[in-house]
Order: structure tokens, then sequence, then C-alpha cells
């Protein structure tokens, strides 16, 4: 499938924006700190940016309103409507610390859990595929769920280190959530690389009883939408590079980070400078990690119409 | 709406694609576009039409594939490859996995005849649905920002001002060899449900569980070339000669 930058970009980005949502919604942040007020904007301006740059790639984006009617049986509508639905509470929580500094149960857990399924309602879109058979099994909204949720208390331990709040129950929850999300993917590339294709240029021609069935000629010498859409191939040593780089940004550097802060914290050495410094190291190196893993979601995955066009 | 009519519709209309007959020749595909681009919704643009990397949205495209039987790969062994061209449109799925994942309610299967078709007006170009449909039936206009697809020629098959025979869809009207047919598959009476069951049409992609409405039927098993070549008759042997050839025969075999 084409990695369009655009969705690469609203993955990433709702994604870590729900994550930090849910992990201020827990209340985790002295809401009165300025910090935490940042966190609110933050999480608020990732979440907006993302979604603005998921409508980038629509034909017509001045009817994108219309995407909020279908609930009852697309993924992507459902996205839309709990999309819209969690910014109430978020706003809600928000105002709360911004204004008030206060953190309030009710809107704060709300949030949590609105967070948590827009998330999951993202993953099924491509989760609900079965023209792509890569995406098409439960781990993929396990992996992006708990992406979001490392991504989110990462996040979250950045803003407590610089805050100067010890932070240690956030260190622990992103080094776990962090470690369980790269378990998970790599279970799901397993599976992937493990595939039996679901369907051949055999069962898509019918052919397959005369014999084995090539691509003789294409109907247009030129490309077109769909083998731009769909036809998408990355050389196999550059997809290895690519999730070597993913999984050390992404998981390896910020865990190996997260741990160390959560030793020198329990010695009892912990904060100061190099505390922020090391967690901003993480936060970046993660963000760069999750922006190559999303890449190859899309570029590693096999559309069944490539049996039309040999590829 | 997305979600699909109950099934079965009243109606159930498709196509019947005699991979036997098609010569490949690509009338089908030229006739659905002319027709289409002057009919229901916007046109189907092309990208750079005089340029060297020409694209388009097409409804009807013709692949060719070779089959290669065991032992084909030979010339003269065991079963020889065959050329089969290979016509393609939207199948018309009665589980049309591209309806349901339609976010605005623009794809749309109708209840009365099954034809699944997308209102441009409501479409928001999103692209989901050609990423849902496995048979790569459907193709983003870049000029409109709309989703197209085969309508089944619905502005033809209803059109009471058309001549009887002209109220077929165009591909099906214009196959110059016959390949392609037009019907009602609720009706088993009807021609295309009598080929579809003489000749064991079939189903593309079965395993992807979006069981489609058009089906298409397999070449007919096909002789070898050397099976063929005793029934030409030798020009040395007249042992079967008669009357005028036998005294003829007879005749020039004294002199
Ligand atoms: S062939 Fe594709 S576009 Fe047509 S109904 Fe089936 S899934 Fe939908
Ligand atoms: S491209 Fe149009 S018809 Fe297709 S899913 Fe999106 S809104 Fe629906």
């Amino acid at each position: 499938m084409h990695p369009a930058p655009s969705i690469i970009v609203f993955t990433t980005l709702s994604g870590l924006g729900y994550g930090l949502a849910a992990i201020l919604g827990l209340g985790l942040l002295d809401p009165s700190l300025t910090l935490t007020k940042v966190a609110h904007v933050l999480a608020l301006l990732m979440i907006a940016i993302g979604l603005l740059s998921s409508t980038l790639h629509l034909g017509n984006p001045q009817r994108a309103w219309r995407a909020l009617s279908q609930w009852r049986s697309s993924w992507l509508s459902r996205e839309g409507v709990m999309a819209i639905l969690t910014f109430l509470p978020l706003l809600w929580s928000a105002w709360a610390s911004v204004i008030e500094s206060r953190y309030l149960v009710l809107p704060g857990l709300l949030g949590t859990v609105l967070a948590g399924v827009t998330v999951y309602c993202t993953a099924m879109i491509y989760a609900s595929l079965k023209s792509v058979q890569a995406w098409h099994t439960p781990l993929t909204p396990l992996c992006y769920l708990l992406f979001a949720a490392a991504g989110g208390s990462l996040l979250g331990a950045f803003f407590a280190m610089a805050g100067r709040n010890s932070g240690l129950f956030l260190l622990l929850l992103a080094l776990l959530f962090t470690i369980a999300a790269w378990v998970v993917k790599i279970a799901w590339r397993r599976n992937m690389d493990g595939l039996v294709p679901l369907s051949t240029p055999e069962t898509a021609t019918g052919l397959g009883n005369i014999g084995r069935v090539r691509l003789f000629e294409r109907p247009h010498m030129t490309e077109n939408y769909l083998t731009r859409e769909m036809g998408f191939r990355i050389a196999r040593k550059h997809a290895v590079k690519l999730r070597r780089l993913a999984l050390l940004l992404g998981g390896l550097l910020p865990a190996a980070l997260v741990f160390m802060l959560l030793v020198t914290t329990v010695a009892g050495a912990g904060g100061g400078l190099a505390a922020i410094l090391a967690m901003t190291l993480a936060v970046i190196s993660h963000i760069i990690g999750m922006l190559a893993e999303r890449w190859l979601f899309f570029a590693e995955a096999r559309h069944a119409v490539m049996n039309y066009y040999g590829g | 709406m997305t979600l699909l009519p109950a099934l079965p519709t009243p109606k159930k209309l498709g196509l019947v694609i005699d991979l036997d007959v098609c010569v490949g020749c690509h009338a089908c595909v030229v006739n659905c576009k002319e027709w289409n681009t002057g009919g229901y919704g916007s046109a189907l643009s092309d990208q750079a039409p005089y340029g060297a990397d020409v694209s388009g949205a097409w409804l009807n495209r013709v692949h060719t594939f070779e089959v290669v039987p065991e032992g084909g790969e030979i010339v003269g062994e065991a079963g020889e490859a065959r050329i089969v061209h290979f016509p393609k449109s939207c199948l018309h799925c009665e589980d049309a996995p591209c309806v349901t994942v339609c976010p605005t309610g623009a794809s749309y299967k109708r209840a009365e005849d099954g034809i699944v078709l997308v209102d441009e007006d409501m479409c928001i170009g999103c692209g989901l649905c050609a990423w849902a449909c496995p048979y790569g039936a459907r193709e983003m206009d870049l000029a409109a920002g709309v989703m197209k697809k085969c309508t089944l020629c619905i502005d033809r098959i209803y059109n009471e001002t058309m001549e009887e025979a002209d109220r077929q869809p165009a591909c099906v009207r214009t196959c110059p060899a016959n390949a392609r047919h037009f019907g009602d598959f609720s009706d088993p009476q009807s021609a295309v449900s009598i080929m579809t069951m003489e000749r064991g049409g079939m189903d593309l992609m079965p395993e992807q569980g979006t069981r489609p409405v058009n089906k298409y039927l397999p070449p007919r098993p096909r002789k070898s070339l050397a099976a063929g070549a005793p029934l030409m008759p030798l020009a040395e042997n007249t042992d079967g000669a008669k009357g005028f050839f036998a005294w003829l025969d007879g005749v020039l075999e004294r002199i």
C-alpha cells in the first residue's frame, strides 16, 4: 500500500495526542503546574493537527462532515464520530487544568476511555479490510492501542521530569507500555512474514485448475490509480533496515533511557537537567521511530488487487 | 446508506463474461469509457492525456494472463501454455465490502436490483472503498475527486428512450465476440443463469467472502496441437476416394 504522508502523520500524531490525553485523564500530573497546562494544550493540538492532516488526502474535503453519518457500518465514520465526542471531555479537562488549575475525575476518566476507543476505531479502519491480509488481524488494533499508550506515557514522563516531579509511576508505565507495544508489534510482523496468501493470481482469475497463472499484459502501459495506490513495493533490504531503525529509535533507545531514569530515581539521584534531557531525547527518538513504523505499516502491506497486476 | 440491503435482492443484475470467447480487443473498455464519460456522474477524466505518462479513470479494463499447465513450459510437450484475456469491471458483490466501509453513505447497493453505485454528490473521495474492494473495480477520478465505478450502465438498461436492443450495458452491446452477457441472476430461466449453470460459471476470489454477482465462464478445455494433426487428410492417400475421383484414381494408377 502507498504510504501517504498525510495518513502517516495523522496516525502518528493522533496516537501520541490521544495517548497523552489518556495519561492526563488519569490525573497523574499536577494540574496546577504550567507544564501540565502546556501538556493539555499539546495533546489537543496533536489530535487536531492529526485529524486535519487526515482530511488532506480527501478529494472533496468540504464535504467531510458527511463522514459522520455511517457509524452503523463504517469504522472510518465511527472514528470521526468518536474523535468529536472525545473532544468534549478533553476540552473540559483542559479547561479545568488551564483555567482553574484543577483535576476533575469525571471528564478525566471519560477522556481516557474515549481516547482509547477512538484509537481503536482508527486501527479498525485498517484491521477490518480483508483485502489487505497483513492488517486483517486483532493484533493491529492492539499495536495501535499499545503504541498510543507508550507514546502518551513517554510524553507524560517527560512533563513530569520537566516539572521536577519524580514521575516514578509514569516512568514505569512508559517502560512497560513501550516494551509491550514492541512485543506485540514483533508478533504482528511475524504474523505478516508467515502469511500464506489468501488470494493468488489463480483464485483471482479462477484459472488455477488449468495451470499456473502469470500476468502477460497489464490493461494499460502506464500506471493507474490502483497501481499507484496499492502497488507500492519496498525493496527487501530497505525494509530490513527500516525495521531495525524503527525498533531502535521507537523502542530500544527510549526504553533504555527510561530504564536508566528509573534506576537513578529509585536510587534517589533522579531529576535535574540530565533527566529532562534524557526524557526529551527519549520522546523525540520515539516519535521518529513511530514515523518509520507507520511508514512500514503501509509500505509492506500487500493488497489483493495486485494479483491482477503481477505484483 | 452503507448498510447492505436485505439479501437476496428481488432482481440480481449482473454480467457473465466468457473467458473462452474474449479475444482481448478492448472494445468494451473503450465503449465503456465513451459512454460513461458523458453518462452517470462526472466525466471520466484523464491526467496528462497527450503526455507520455497518461493515466485516467476507467471502469472496465482487460488484463491478459498466461496460464501454464504442469509441464507446459516447453512447446509441444504435455499441455501447452495458453493466453486468456480477462475483462474486469465491478462484480456487484452481494456482500460488498466497498459499501459497508464508506463513511458518508455515498456508496450503496440498490435494494431493488443489487446494483452497487456511488452517489457522487455525497462522496468525499477518501478512497477507502477502493481499498476494501479486492478486485480493483473502483478508481478515483482525480479531477472530480470522487470515486468512479461500473454502474452496470444504469442510464441505459432502464432507458425507455432507447431501442430495446440498446438497453444493455455499453460493454455488452459493443463486444464483437459476444463474450459479455447481461441479465438477471435471480431468475433461474434467464440466459445468464442458464449459461452459468451449463458452463460452470465461477466466482473470482471466493475466499474474500464478497459473493460476486458477475460470473466468469472458464475457457473450454483445449486439444493439444499434436492431437489435431491426424484429422488433416494427407494428399498421397486416395483410399477413401469415391465416384468420379475413384475412376480418376484408377485411370491415373493405370497409365
Ligand atoms: S467488485 Fe469491488 S466495487 Fe464492485 S461490489 Fe464487489 S467489492 Fe464493491
Ligand atoms: S471514496 Fe467516496 S464512495 Fe468511497 S468510501 Fe470514500 S466517501 Fe465512500
